[in-house]
C-alpha cells in the first residue's frame, strides 16, 4: 500500500450491538448481586491499591458490561476486602472479584 | 341552599377537592374542557409505586362525587373579581357566582416533536411515555412488534433550559423504569436500556424499583443523554450518546425508543390566571401564595390551587393537596 504519510485512527465508540457481554452474564450466574451496583464509585475510593496501579472495581464492572479486557486491572486488585466495607448496594465485591479471576483463569 | 365552589378542570385534583368539597357541605361545580373526567390518570395504565390500575382508581374516585354538579366539554369563558367573590361565565353561556374558585388544570405533556433530534413524528419506532401507556391500555399500536431492543430516553423536553423547561419533571424516572419493567415482562428476550443523566428516584419504593429493575429484569442503565436519534435502513432507530462512566460515544440500534415526555406548565392555566391577575411562578406554573407553607392558596383572595397546575406532581401528592386545597376552602369561606 502506498504509504500516504497518514492514518485513520480507530473510533473509541462503543458500539453495544457488537459488544460481548457473555464474561458478564457468566459472573452474574454466579454472582448475582453484580447487577445490582449502581457505579457510585465508593469501591474504588476505598481501594487501597488504585491510587497506585489504577485499580477500579467501578470500571472493571463497567468494562464487564461493555465487552472490555478487565484482566489488566483486576492483576492489581490484592484482594484485600475494603471495598466491600463500603459498597452501598451490599455487593461482596472481594468474593465478585475472585469469581471473576476464576472465570478468566477457565 | 349550599353553597358553590366552582372547580376549574377535572382530573384526579378536581374530584378529590369535589369529594372533600361535597363532604363539608358544600355544592361543587365541576368544569372541564373535555368530555371525561380524569385527566391524564385517566390515560395511563398501571401507577407506579405498587401498579396500581390507573382505571379503577379514577372510576372510584369519580363515582364518590355522584352528588357534585359536572359540565363536561366545557371552559372558563370569564372570570372576573366582584366585591365580594367571582363571577364565573362558562363557555356555554352559563354565569355562576361564587366566592371561592379552585384551579385544578393540571398539566400538560410536553410536545416531544419540539426535540426534532430525537425523531417523534418523524421516525416510525419513535413513541411517547404516553403512547406506550396506551399501548398498555390498548394493546393497539402498529410501533409495538415484538422488539428485540428497546431504549427508554430520561429527561425529554425536562432539565432543558434549550426547551424552555428548567425543572425536573420528576416522575418520569420512575416511569421509565416502570414501563421498562413492563415492557420486559411482555418481551423477556429484548435488552432495554435506559439513557439518564441521574436517576431522581425521592418517592417511596422509587429507589425499589430501581434495584429490582437492575436485578430481575436486567434492565442496562447508561449515564448519558442521548444526543442523536437516526432511523436505519430496517426502520429501526440508533441511538447516540456518551457513555459517561466511561468517557466513550456510545451507540446502539433499537427496535423501539420510548421518550420520556416530560410535565410542562398548562398553556390554558395561565390564561385563566391572567383574568384575575394570579401570578405565574418562575418556572411557568402557577404561582402559589407560599411555595413552602401555602402551596394551595393563591395571591387573590378566594382563588385556590390544587394539583399539578402549581408544579410537578405524583397522584398521591396531588390528591393531598385536593384535600388541602377543600380545607383551606371552606376555612375561608366559614370566614
Ligand atoms: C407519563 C406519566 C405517567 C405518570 N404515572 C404516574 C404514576 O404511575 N403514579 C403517580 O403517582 N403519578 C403519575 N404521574 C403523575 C400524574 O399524572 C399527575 O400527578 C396527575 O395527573 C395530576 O393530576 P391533576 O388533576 O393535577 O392534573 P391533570 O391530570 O393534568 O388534569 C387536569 C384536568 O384539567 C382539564 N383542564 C385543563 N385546562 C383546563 C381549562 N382551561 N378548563 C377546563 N378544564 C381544563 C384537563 O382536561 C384535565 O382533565 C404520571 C405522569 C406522567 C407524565
Ligand atoms: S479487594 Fe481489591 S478492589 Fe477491593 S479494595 Fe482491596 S484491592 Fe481494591
Ligand atoms: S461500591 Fe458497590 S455499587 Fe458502588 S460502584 Fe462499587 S460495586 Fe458498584
Ligand atoms: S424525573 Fe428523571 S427523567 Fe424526569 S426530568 Fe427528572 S431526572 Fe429527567
Amino acid at each position: 500500500m502506498i504509504d500516504f504519510g497518514f492514518k485513520k485512527a480507530k473510533s473509541s465508540t462503543v458500539n453495544l450491538d457488537e459488544v460481548d457481554m457473555r464474561l458478564y452474564y457468566a459472573v452474574a450466574e454466579i454472582e448475582p448481586d453484580i447487577k445490582r451496583c449502581m457505579e457510585c464509585g465508593s469501591c474504588t475510593a476505598a481501594c487501597t491499591s488504585g491510587p497506585f496501579n489504577g485499580m477500579s472495581l467501578r470500571q472493571v464492572i463497567h468494562g464487564l458490561q461493555r465487552g472490555t479486557d478487565v484482566r489488566p486491572m483486576i492483576s492489581g486488585c490484592m484482594l484485600c476486602g475494603k471495598c466491600s466495607m463500603v459498597c452501598p448496594r451490599g455487593i461482596n465485591t472481594r468474593h465478585l472479584l475472585l469469581t471473576i479471576s476464576r472465570i478468566y483463569s477457565k | 341552599m349550599k353553597e358553590t365552589v366552582v372547580i376549574i378542570g377535572g382530573g384526579i385534583a378536581a374530584i378529590e377537592a369535589a369529594r372533600q368539597l361535597l363532604s363539608l357541605g358544600y355544592s361543587p361545580l365541576i368544569v372541564e374542557r373535555s368530555n371525561s373526567l380524569g385527566g391524564h390518570v385517566a390515560q395511563w395504565h398501571r401507577l407506579f409505586p405498587d401498579m396500581t390500575p390507573a382505571q379503577d382508581l379514577v372510576r372510584q374516585m369519580i363515582s364518590s362525587i355522584s352528588q357534585a354538579e359536572i359540565c363536561l366539554g366545557t371552559e372558563v369563558a370569564s372570570l372576573n373579581r366582584l366585591k365580594d367573590g367571582y363571577s364565573v361565565v362558562l363557555s356555554n353561556g352559563r354565569n355562576v357566582v361564587c366566592r371561592a374558585v379552585l384551579i385544578a388544570t393540571g398539566f400538560d405533556l410536553f410536545d416531544a416533536r419540539k426535540k426534532e433530534e430525537y425523531g417523534y413524528g418523524i421516525y416510525n419506532q419513535v413513541m411517547t411515555n404516553r403512547d406506550l401507556e396506551q399501548w398498555f391500555n390498548t394493546g393497539n399500536d402498529p410501533r409495538v412488534r415484538n422488539p428485540k431492543s428497546i431504549g427508554f430516553v430520561h429527561c425529554v423536553g425536562s432539565r432543558d433550559l434549550k426547551a424552555g423547561n428548567s425543572q425536573c419533571s420528576k416522575v418520569c424516572c420512575v416511569t421509565a423504569i416502570k414501563q421498562a419493567i413492563e415492557m420486559k415482562e411482555r418481551f423477556p428476550a429484548a435488552q432495554i436500556y435506559c439513557f439518564y443523566m441521574d436517576l431522581r428516584l425521592f418517592g417511596k419504593k422509587y429507589e425499589d424499583f430501581y434495584i429490582n429493575a437492575q436485578k430481575d429484569f436486567d434492565i442496562h442503565f447508561i449515564r448519558g443523554r442521548v444526543s442523536q436519534v437516526d432511523e436505519t435502513i430496517d426502520g429501526g432507530v440508533v441511538v447516540k450518546a456518551e457513555d459517561t462512566l466511561s468517557g466513550k460515544p456510545l451507540k446502539v440500534s433499537l427496535d423501539l425508543l420510548v421518550l420520556m415526555s416530560g410535565m410542562v406548565c398548562n398553556a390554558g392555566s395561565a390564561s385563566i390566571a391572567g383574568m384575575i391577575r394570579a401570578d405565574v411562578d418562575t418556572d411557568g406554573f402557577l404561582r402559589s401564595k407560599d411555595n413552602v407553607y401555602n402551596i394551595v392558596e393563591s395571591n387573590r383572595p378566594g382563588i385556590f390551587f390544587a394539583g399539578a397546575c402549581t408544579g410537578t406532581k405524583t397522584v398521591p401528592e396531588t390528591i393531598s393537596e385536593a384535600r388541602s386545597a377543600a380545607l383551606s376552602i371552606h376555612n375561608y369561606l366559614k370566614g
